[in-house]
């Protein structure tokens, strides 16, 4: 068994919130420069200009791009050759309140949803999914979700009979009501099957992978392709001012589900769809 | 693009002869509140006070800005969703308001209170927050300190780009906008 401490998980931690908030990922930049040609607004590409300064700005300053630094979210992949000497949980959390004290980042998360609505103060406690794989190493990926895009998402129990159709109805429906709040050019994650809450975390999981990979199964890596097109007819636009660049990417996973059901979930993430990953 | 320099306090003749669609640059006085502040606001009007500050002719940004690094004015300070402080807003016209910045959908009491108004309704980029901070030159709170992020505050800012999307008239961009580049199948047929 490979022992890991405590306070590595908490260091590495902190450091994923501060450069997943700072730094633009590179293929998230390059998809954007891409798009700034393309767009056939001219307001459109002058909003797509401010997003890539923002970034060179961010990144120069070495600030936060957006001020809403999120709740973050984090998953974890435990080797089951790794023997952890304290909470895991614990040690994360630890991490999220140094990295967004120690950052500048901005504390968002309350700690009653409904009633008192209180700031927790540290941005704790983060949303931790934790799997079990083989191996001795512990991968930890960290993305610190924004509301403007995550109030957008969506989670629909399709029927079966819906199909095709129903899938990509619900995806334009999505886009067209969100307009300019989840600050377009968006990424979609879409995780389709499984049940309620195994759509809802595939699609979160969705967002994860590099916008330049497409889905391994033919299928799903064509829907993909498909659902961009469609969405960029939406005419949505960058800030929804209108433009032909709404979506820079569609990713999808999908799972197994019930012969009765085809649970379908989009996860609505803004164009920097902020992410950092380290395996230690 | 070329934009239309606006400078505060706004005036009623500036507000009514922008456009839906119009880039600006805004320079002057401005303030922030987003929900919690608003909320105050209109539980002090509810009691009878009167409101921190006098916003007749003046403009709300509604942002929650990152904590500022040491040297710096003010964090990352990029809009946030408008709508939520939609039911608040006629109130806040009946106060005097006469712009907004934010992002995203307004409603369409919203859009009446403010042809009754005369206000202006602008986007700022939402995720451009650390472009946008390099605009403000001032940041000082004027009320409610304890929400953090969420405070009133004033800003001094120069040159904050911003677009018109609902002007005085009801003009509306993101509907002009994105009828223009809409190609979806006008059958409906997905």
């Amino acid at each position: 068994m490979r022992v890991i401490n405590a306070s590595r998980i908490t260091d590495a931690v902190a450091k994923l919130a501060i450069e997943a908030n700072y730094y633009l990922p590179q293929d998230v930049k390059r998809a954007l420069t891409e798009s700034q040609c393309q767009e056939q607004s001219q307001l459109g590409k002058e909003i797509l200009g401010q997003l890539l300064e923002n970034a060179d700005i961010a990144a120069q300053k070495a600030v936060p791009m957006c001020q809403d630094t999120g709740m973050a979210v984090v998953f974890v992949e435990l080797g089951r050759g790794v023997q952890l000497e304290d909470d895991l949980e614990a040690a994360i959390n630890a991490g999220i309140k140094k990295g967004y004290t120690e950052g500048y980042l901005r504390k968002s998360v309350v700690a009653d949803p409904l009633f008192q609505r209180k700031n927790t103060g540290d941005n704790t406690p983060a949303i931790i999914h934790i799997e079990s794989v083989v191996g001795d190493t512990l991968k930890i990926t960290l993305t610190p979700k924004g509301f403007g895009s995550e109030n957008m998402s969506a989670v629909k129990m399709l029927k079966p009979a819906d199909g095709l159709a129903g899938v990509r109805k619900f995806m334009v429906d999505t886009v067209l009501t969100a307009g300019g709040n989840p600050c377009p050019p968006i990424i979609v994650g879409m995780g389709i099957g499984g049940t309620m809450e195994k759509a809802a975390l595939l699609a979160k999981k969705a967002l994860l992978r590099s916008i330049d990979c497409r889905n391994a199964n033919q299928d799903y890596a064509k829907l993909e392709e498909d659902l961009l097109e469609l969405v960029n007819l939406t005419g949505v636009g960058p800030q929804g001012l209108g433009g032909t660049t709404t979506a820079l990417a569609v990713n999808i996973e999908y799972y197994p589900t019930h012969i009765a059901g085809m649970p379908v979930a989009i996860n609505v993430s803004c164009h920097a769809t902020r992410h950092a990953e380290i395996v230690l | 693009m070329e934009p239309i320099h606006i400078t505060t306090p706004f005036t009623k003749e500036q507000a009514r002869s922008l456009k839906a669609g119009d880039f600006v640059r805004i320079s002057g006085i401005i303030y922030t509140a987003r929900d919690a502040a608003h909320k105050r606001m209109m539980e002090a009007l509810s009691r009878g006070e009167k409101l921190p500050v006098d916003f007749t002719n003046q403009i709300i940004y509604y942002v929650g800005p990152s904590p500022a690094k040491p040297g710096q004015v003010i964090g990352s300070a990029g809009p946030t969703t408008s709508g939520r402080m939609d039911a608040y807003t006629p109130e806040m016209l009946k106060q005097g308001l006469l712009g907004m910045i934010g992002k995203g959908y307004r409603t369409p009491e919203v859009i009446e209170a403010m042809k009754a108004q005369g206000a202006v309704y602008f986007a700022a980029t939402g995720g451009a927050a650390a472009l946008i901070a390099a605009t403000v030159k001032s940041y000082d709170v004027v009320a409610y300190g304890d929400l953090g992020a969420e405070a009133l505050a004033r800003m001094n800012v120069e040159k904050f780009p911003a677009i018109v999307v609902i002007d005085a008239h009801g003009g509306n961009f993101y509907q002009e906008g994105q009828k223009q580049f809409n190609r979806l199948p006008q059958d409906g047929a997905l």
